[in-house]
C-alpha cells in the first residue's frame, strides 16, 4: 500500500515530521518498507528558453540558450520540436540522473556543438509516457526555482506493508484513523454527503441467484458526463502510488479505492443492456476483462451480468465490452458488497489479482458501502459534470454484531503490562470501536472496518499497539530449579554422533534437497504417487527422496564437473517410504570418490592414494553403526545389496533376519550411468531408526576389568579355500573352536593367485589365546590349534595350507 | 719413566687416537685384553715377591683402572660423536606437506552446526527438542493453527502440495515448522518449552528464499507467560546467538494467524558497506515473527485459553546463520560444492557449548 505525504495529511491533521510519522507507521503495526522523499527529482529546475536556432549542421535539432535562473544562460542542443524562444520548460544541468533514459548527464557535444544539459520530457522524468515534446509549462512558472516543488511532485510517497488482518488499512482514511489514534494528530476526513439524485435508476440489480455472495449492491446513473484525463492533483497521486492514469472516471474509481479502501466499478451505460444481475458464471462462460485478456468462467465464479452475458467478474474486475472510455456520456457507478472467500477463491482461480479483488477478499467495510457511491458520485460531477440518479439498492448491508466481553486485565495477563480503563477505552474509541464501561470489564462493540477482530486477545493486540510495544518490559522466564536433564531424543543424539563421527573420518557434510528428480527417485525404489509433488519448483524437484543417495550422487557429478574428483561428502536427514509421519526415517549416508580415503587421498610425494572402494563404505557405515551405540562385532554382514549397489562388491547390514541397519558398497554401474556421474564411487546408508534403542537408561556401569597377568599366545593358520567361502565363516569357525580361550581371531593376509588354481583363495588368520589360570603348555596349544583347523575345514570345506 | 708410566702412557696415547668404537676395541684388546700389554705385566705379579707385589700390585691395579676409565670414557664420546654423525646424515624435509588427517578436512554444515548452537542455549534456559514430520496433513498445517479455509494468509505460504490420495486429500510439505506446536500441545500436558528446529518448504526461490529452508520455532505454554516474557527469551536468545553483550532489538506489531497479539522482530544491524554488521548502524534486519498463542490454537489443542497461555515464536536458522557467519547468499547452502563446505564449515570437534563458546 502506497500513498502520498499530502494525501495523507488531507485526512489527517497533523505536525509530526515525515520521519516520526514512518517510525509511528512501524510500530503501530503499518511497517514502512520504502519512503521516496522524491530527492530525485531536486536538479530539474524552471528554466526559459531564451533564444532557439537551427542547430548549424542538423536539420532537427536546435540550439538553445537557456536561462535557469543561475547565472548566465547556458547553452542547450535540443531535438524537441515543440523548443522554441519564450518558452519555460525543466531544465537538467550536467550531473543530473534522468531516471527516464537512465542517465546521468554530462557536458556533451552534439554534432559540433556543446550542450551544457538538456531539457526534459514528461518520459524523461518519468511522470508519463508523453515524449512528442518538452515539458511546457505556463508563463508564470517561476525560473530558477525546483520544478518539483512547483509542479507539486516533490510529495514524499510511503509504502507500507499491509498484513492480512489491517483492511482498515488499505485506504489513506485508515492509516490516518490509526496515526491519530497513536497520538500523531487529529483525523479530518471529510464526511460524505448523501447525494439523493433525480429520477430513479433506469438500471435495477437482481441478487435473486447471488446467493450469499452479494449481501447488498448499490448503483447508480451519472448522465451527460465528458470523461477526458482526470485533473493533474488525482494524476500526480495515481502516479505516485504506481498507477495509470487511464481517464476521470476510471480514476475515480481508483483513487476512491485508495482514499477510502472502497473499490467500485464504473459501466458505460450505453453499453449495458438491460438490467443487471449477479449470478453464477455458466460453466465455460467466456469473459474478456479489462486487461484485455479472455477467461473461461466456471458456476463457481459469480459476474454481474446484462441480458448480453457477463459485463463484470464480480468485485475482482470490470469486464471490456460495458468499460467506459473518452466516448462515455451515461455512466452506471457500483459499489457492492461480496463474499470475501468467493472472491479469494475466484482469483485465484482466474490469477487475477486487482486492487478490489485484494480488498474485498479481506474485507471492506459494509457501513461505507453507500457513501463510497456518494463519493464517487459527487467526484464524476466535480470532474465531468453530469446529472446523477437517484440511488438504487439491491439486498441488506449487514450490520456489525460482535460485542467482546473485555476484561481490563486481560492486557496484563497477555502482555505483562497493565493499561487502565481510561486508556484502554481511549484507545479502542480512537480506533473506532464501540466502548461500554460494565466496571472491571469493558462491551467493545467491533466495527464492521475490523473483519479480523473477533476475541479477547484482539482487543489486547489493539490496545498494545498503540499504547506501544516497547512499554512492555522484558521479564525473565522462570529459571530451572535443578540442574537440567537431557533434552534430546535417541533420534536426535544418533543425528548428531553420526554428523560428527562422519566428519571426524574426513567426510565434509551436505544438506540437500528432499526432493529430486522423478527419474532418480524411481532408481532408489521410490516414485510413489503419494510422494510426487503437484507443484514442483522446476521438473527435476518433483518427487520426494526414498535414500539420500541420488542426492549425495547428483552432489558429486556438480563437483566432478566443477573439476573436485576426490570427494567425501555425507548426510544425515530424513529419507520418506510413504506420506505418513512414520514413514519419515532418519537416513545417515556417505559417498566417497576417487581416492578420497580415510587416511589419505590424491596424489602426494609419498605415493598416490588407492581408489576408495567397498571397505571404505563399510567401515564409514560401521563407524556410523558404532557412534549410534550399535557394536559392530554384533551385527550380521551379508553379501549384497539393493539394486543401485555393485552385487558382487555390496554388503548388507543386518541385526538377526529381519533387521537391516544398512548397506554398503560400489554404486553400481548402471547407477552411475542414470546419475551421469563417473567411479570409483562407493557409498554408504544407516537407517538410524532401525538401531534398537538403548537399554535401560541410568546404568552407566561398564562393568570390572579383569586382566590376565599371563603372556597371551598367538598362532598363525592359513587355509586354502573355495573364493565363494566367506571370511565371516572363517572366523567364526575359528573362534568357536574354544570360546573361553581364544580371544580374537584376525585376517592378516588374502591371496588369490593362479599358483592356487582356479577359483581359490588363501586366507591367513592370527588366532590369540589368552590364558588366564596358568600358562599354556605345548600339549593345551596343539589340542587347540587342531580343534581350529577341524573347525575350519569342516565349516568351509577348505584345507590348512601346507 | 717407569715401566708402568710408560705403558700408560702409551696406553692413553692409543686410546685419544681411537678414532671409532673399532678402534677402540682394538686398543683395548692390545692393552686389556687378555694378551695385552697390561695384562702381561699383571701375569709377572705371580713371580713376585711379596714385597715386590706389594708396591707393583696396586701400581699395575691402578693402572689398569685408569686404563679402563679411559677407554670407557673415550667409548661415550665415540658413541656420542658417531650417532650425532648419523643424525646429521638422517635429515627429512620436515616442510614438506604432511598427510593430511580426516579430522583436519571433515566439515560440519553451518546449518546443522547452528542447530546445535541454538540447542545449547535453548537447554540452558530449559527447552526440550521436539520434532514432527515434514509431509504434513492441511489440518497441522493451516486449519488447527488457525488459518480459516480460503484465507489470504494461506495463500502467503506459497504451499507445495502432494498427489491426492484416493479420497481427494491432498498433504502438504510443511510450510513452517508450527504443526508441531499442535502436535506436542495434543499429547504434552503444560507446562511446556519446546524449540523445533526443522526443515520446512515453500515454493519461493532467489537469493535469500529457498524451496527448502529451515525454522527453528520455539513454544512456551503455561498458566502466566506473556509478551515480556517472549522479550526476554528472545533478547537472551539473540546475544547468546550472535555472541555480543548488548544488541538493539525492536518488536513491531504485526500478524500471524495462529498468535494474537503477534510481534516481528528487527535487529539493529549497518548495512551501509555491502556485509551487514550486526549491533551497530541504523538499519532493522526482520529476523523473525512471534506472538501469543492464540485462543483458538490452544482450543485446538484441547487448552481453555483463559486459563493457559504462551508464546510461540518462527525464526530462520538458515536467515541467522547468514547472519553470523556472513553468507551472502542462502541457495549455494544445499548445492554441495565442496569449496563452499571448505569455506563455511566448522571442525567436527568444534562442538557448541555455553562453557566453551559457541563458535571458537
Amino acid at each position: 500500500m502506497k500513498f502520498t505525504l499530502s494525501w495523507l495529511k488531507d485526512h489527517l491533521e497533523t505536525d509530526a515530521s515525515l520521519e516520526l510519522i514512518c517510525d509511528t507507521l512501524t510500530m503501530i503495526g503499518l511497517e514502512v518498507e520504502g519512503v521516496d522523499d522524491r530527492a530525485a527529482f531536486k536538479p530539474f529546475v524552471i528554466a526559459e528558453v531564451l533564444t532557439a536556432e537551427r542547430h548549424p549542421d542538423a536539420d532537427k535539432l536546435q540550439v538553445l540558450s537557456v536561462n535557469t535562473g543561475t547565472g548566465a544562460p547556458v547553452q542547450v542542443v535540443c531535438g524537441a520540436p515543440n523548443a522554441r524562444a519564450g518558452m519555460k520548460g525543466a531544465f537538467a544541468p550536467p550531473g543530473a540522473y534522468v531516471p527516464g533514459i537512465d542517465v546521468t548527464l554530462s557536458v556533451g557535444n552534439i554534432r559540433g556543438v556543446e550542450s551544457h544539459g538538456m531539457m526534459c520530457s514528461e518520459r524523461e522524468l518519468e511522470l508519463s509516457d508523453a515524449h512528442d515534446g518538452i515539458i511546457d509549462l505556463p508563463d508564470d512558472a517561476p525560473v530558477g526555482e525546483p520544478y518539483a516543488n512547483w509542479a507539486g511532485l516533490a510529495d514524499p510517497v510511503i509504502e507500507i506493508g499491509i498484513t492480512p488482518n489491517r483492511p482498515d488499512a488499505l485506504g489513506v482514511a485508515g492509516i490516518a484513523a490509526d496515526l491519530a489514534a497513536a497520538g500523531l494528530g487529529t483525523v479530518k476526513t471529510p464526511d460524505v454527503p448523501a447525494i439523493e439524485g433525480e429520477g430513479s435508476c433506469p438500471v435495477s440489480i437482481d441478487l435473486s441467484a447471488a446467493g450469499d455472495f452479494a449481501p447488498a449492491f448499490g448503483l447508480r446513473l451519472v448522465a451527460g458526463v465528458t470523461n477526458g484525463p482526470a485533473p493533474d492533483w488525482m494524476q500526480r497521486r495515481l502516479i505516485a502510488i504506481g498507477l495509470r492514469p487511464i481517464s476521470a472516471l476510471v480514476d475515480i474509481t481508483n483513487y476512491v479505492t485508495f482514499d477510502r479502501g472502497r473499490p467500485l466499478h464504473v459501466f458505460d451505460a450505453a453499453k449495458v443492456h438491460g438490467n443487471l444481475a449477479v449470478r453464477p458464471a455458466k460453466d465455460g462462460e467466456a469473459f474478456t476483462g479489462l486487461d484485455e485478456k479472455d477467461y473461461t468462467l466456471s458456476s463457481a465464479q459469480y459476474v454481474i451480468a446484462d441480458d448480453d452475458g457477463a459485463e463484470s467478474l464480480a468485485g475482482i474486475m470490470g469486464g471490456a465490452s460495458s468499460g467506459v472510455d473518452e466516448t462515455t456520456t451515461d455512466v452506471l457507478v457500483e459499489s457492492a458488497l461480496w463474499d470475501p472467500l468467493i472472491i479469494a477463491r475466484t482469483g485465484r482461480d482466474l490469477g487475477i489479482l486487482t486492487d478490489a479483488r485484494y480488498r474485498f477478499e479481506r474485507g471492506v467495510d459494509p457501513a461505507f458501502m453507500e457513501p463510497g457511491l456518494d463519493l464517487a458520485t459527487q467526484l464524476v460531477m466535480d470532474l465531468c459534470g453530469g446529472t446523477p440518479s437517484e440511488k438504487t439498492i439491491a439486498g441488506t448491508v449487514p450490520q456489525p454484531d460482535l460485542t467482546i466481553d473485555f476484561p481490563l486485565s486481560e492486557t496484563q495477563r497477555l502482555t505483562g503490562v497493565a493499561v487502565d480503563k481510561a486508556r484502554a477505552s481511549e484507545i479502542l474509541t480512537a480506533l473506532g470501536f464501540g466502548v461500554t464501561d460494565k466496571g472491571e470489564r469493558l462491551d467493545v462493540a467491533v466495527p464492521g472496518t475490523r473483519p479480523d477482530v473477533h476475541g479477547k486477545a484482539d482487543i489486547v493486540e489493539e490496545i498494545m499497539r498503540i499504547n506501544g510495544v516497547n512499554a512492555i518490559e522484558p521479564q525473565p522466564l522462570p529459571a530451572l530449579t535443578s540442574v537440567g536433564k537431557p533434552i534430546l531424543t535417541t533420534g536426535q543424539t544418533r543425528t548428531r554422533n553420526a554428523r560428527r563421527t562422519l566428519a571426524s573420518r574426513g567426510m565434509s557434510e551436505t544438506v540437500l534437497y528432499s526432493f529430486i528428480p522423478r527419474d532418480h527417485a524411481e532408481h532408489f525404489g521410490g516414485g510413489a504417487q503419494a510422494l510426487s509433488l503437484v507443484n514442483p519448483i522446476a521438473s527435476d524437484m518433483s518427487d520426494m527422496r526414498p535414500s539420500l543417495l541420488p542426492s549425495l550422487l547428483a552432489a558429486a557429478k556438480r563437483n566432478v564437473d566443477r573439476g573436485a574428483h576426490d570427494l567425501a561428502i555425507f548426510e544425515v536427514s530424513h529419507a520418506y517410504r510413504g506420506d505418513q509421519a512414520e514413514d519419515q526415517h532418519r537416513v545417515a549416508a556417505g559417498i566417497r570418490r576417487g581416492t578420497a580415503r580415510l587416511e589419505t587421498s590424491g596424489r602426494n610425494w609419498d605415493g598416490t592414494a588407492k581408489a576408495v572402494d567397498t571397505f571404505d563404505a563399510k567401515d564409514d557405515c560401521l563407524a556410523v553403526l558404532a557412534a549410534c551405540g550399535m557394536d559392530p562385532n554384533k551385527v550380521q554382514i551379508e553379501a549384497g545389496g539393493p539394486d543401485w549397489l555393485h552385487r558382487g562388491r555390496s554388503g548388507t547390514v543386518k541385526l538377526g533376519p529381519k533387521v537391516v541397519l544398512g548397506h554398503f558398497g560400489e554404486i553400481h554401474p548402471a547407477t552411475l550411468e542414470l546419475m551421469d556421474v563417473t567411479g570409483p564411487l562407493v557409498g554408504f546408508e544407516v537407517m538410524l531408526d532401525a538401531i534398537p534403542a538403548p537399554k535401560r537408561k541410568g546404568k552407566t556401569s561398564k562393568g570390572a576389568l579383569t586382566l590376565s597377568a599371563l603372556q597371551p599366545v598367538k598362532r598363525d593358520f592359513a587355509f586354502v579355500l573355495d573364493r565363494s567361502v566367506p571370511a565371516a565363516t572363517v572366523l567364526r569357525a575359528a573362534a568357536g573352536a574354544d570360546k573361553k580361550l581364544i580371544t580374537n581371531v584376525a585376517v592378516f593376509d588374502l591371496f588369490e593367485g593362479a599358483s592356487l588354481g582356479e577359483n581359490a583363495k588363501s586366507l591367513a588368520i592370527e588366532v590369540t589365546l589368552q590364558p588366564t589360570a596358568k600358562s599354556l603348555t605345548d600339549e593345551e596349544i596343539d589340542v587347540v590349534s587342531a580343534k581350529v583347523v577341524t573347525n575350519v575345514e569342516k565349516s568351509t570345506g577348505g584345507q590348512l595350507r601346507g | 719413566m717407569s715401566e708402568i708410566e710408560t705403558l700408560e702412557q702409551e696406553a692413553l696415547t692409543a686410546i685419544d687416537g681411537a678414532a671409532d668404537e673399532a678402534a677402540l676395541e682394538e686398543v683395548r684388546v692390545e692393552t686389556l685384553g687378555k694378551k695385552g700389554t697390561i695384562s702381561a705385566q699383571m701375569k709377572t705379579l705371580g713371580q713376585m715377591s711379596d714385597e715386590e707385589r706389594k708396591v707393583a700390585g696396586p701400581a699395575l691395579n691402578g693402572l689398569k683402572a685408569r686404563v679402563n676409565d679411559a677407554i670407557t670414557a673415550r667409548r661415550d664420546v665415540l658413541k656420542r660423536e658417531a650417532l650425532n654423525a648419523r643424525l646429521a646424515s638422517e635429515t627429512v624435509d620436515v616442510t614438506l606437506p604432511g598427510r593430511a588427517d580426516p579430522l583436519s578436512k571433515g566439515r560440519i554444515h553451518p546449518i546443522s552446526q547452528v542447530m546445535d548452537e541454538i540447542t545449547a542455549i535453548f537447554a540452558d534456559m530449559g527447552f526440550t527438542v521436539a520434532e514432527g514430520p515434514d509431509i504434513e496433513t492441511d489440518y497441522y498445517n493451516f486449519t488447527a493453527l488457525n488459518f480459516p479455509e480460503g484465507h489470504p494468509a494461506r495463500e502467503m505460504h506459497d504451499t507445495f502440495f502432494l498427489q491426492p490420495d484416493a479420497d481427494g486429500t491432498r498433504k502438504v510439505l510443511r510450510t513452517h515448522t508450527s504443526p508441531v506446536q499442535i502436535r506436542t500441545m495434543e499429547v504434552q500436558e503444560p507446562p511446556i518449552r519446546i524449540v523445533i528446529p526443522g526443515k520446512t518448504y515453500r515454493q519461493d526461490s532467489d537469493a535469500t528464499h529457498s524451496a527448502m529452508f529451515h525454522q527453528l520455532e520455539g513454544l512456551v505454554i503455561d498458566k502466566s507467560t506473556n509478551i515480556a516474557n517472549l522479550k526476554w527469551t528472545l533478547l537472551e536468545f539473540c546475544k547468546a546467538f550472535f555472541e555480543v553483550d548488548a544488541l538493539d532489538m525492536r518488536f513491531r506489531p504485526s500478524f500471524f494467524p495462529f498468535t494474537e497479539p503477534s510481534l516481528e522482530v528487527d535487529i539493529q544491524c549497518d548495512r551501509s558497506g555491502g556485509e551487514v554488521k550486526l549491533g551497530e548502524g541504523s538499519d532493522w534486519m526482520e529476523i523473525l515473527g512471534s506472538g501469543m498463542v492464540h485462543p483458538n490454537v490452544l482450543r485446538n489443542c484441547g487448552l481453555d485459553p483463559d486459563v493457559y497461555q504462551g508464546f510461540a515464536w518462527g525464526i530462520g536458522i538458515d536467515r541467522i546463520a547468514m547472519l553470523k557467519y556472513g553468507m551472502p547468499d542462502l541457495r549455494p547452502f544445499f548445492e554441495a560444492d565442496q569449496r563452499w563446505i571448505d569455506q563455511y564449515g566448522f571442525r567436527p570437534l568444534d562442538m557448541p557449548t555455553l562453557l566453551g563458546g559457541l563458535s571458537q
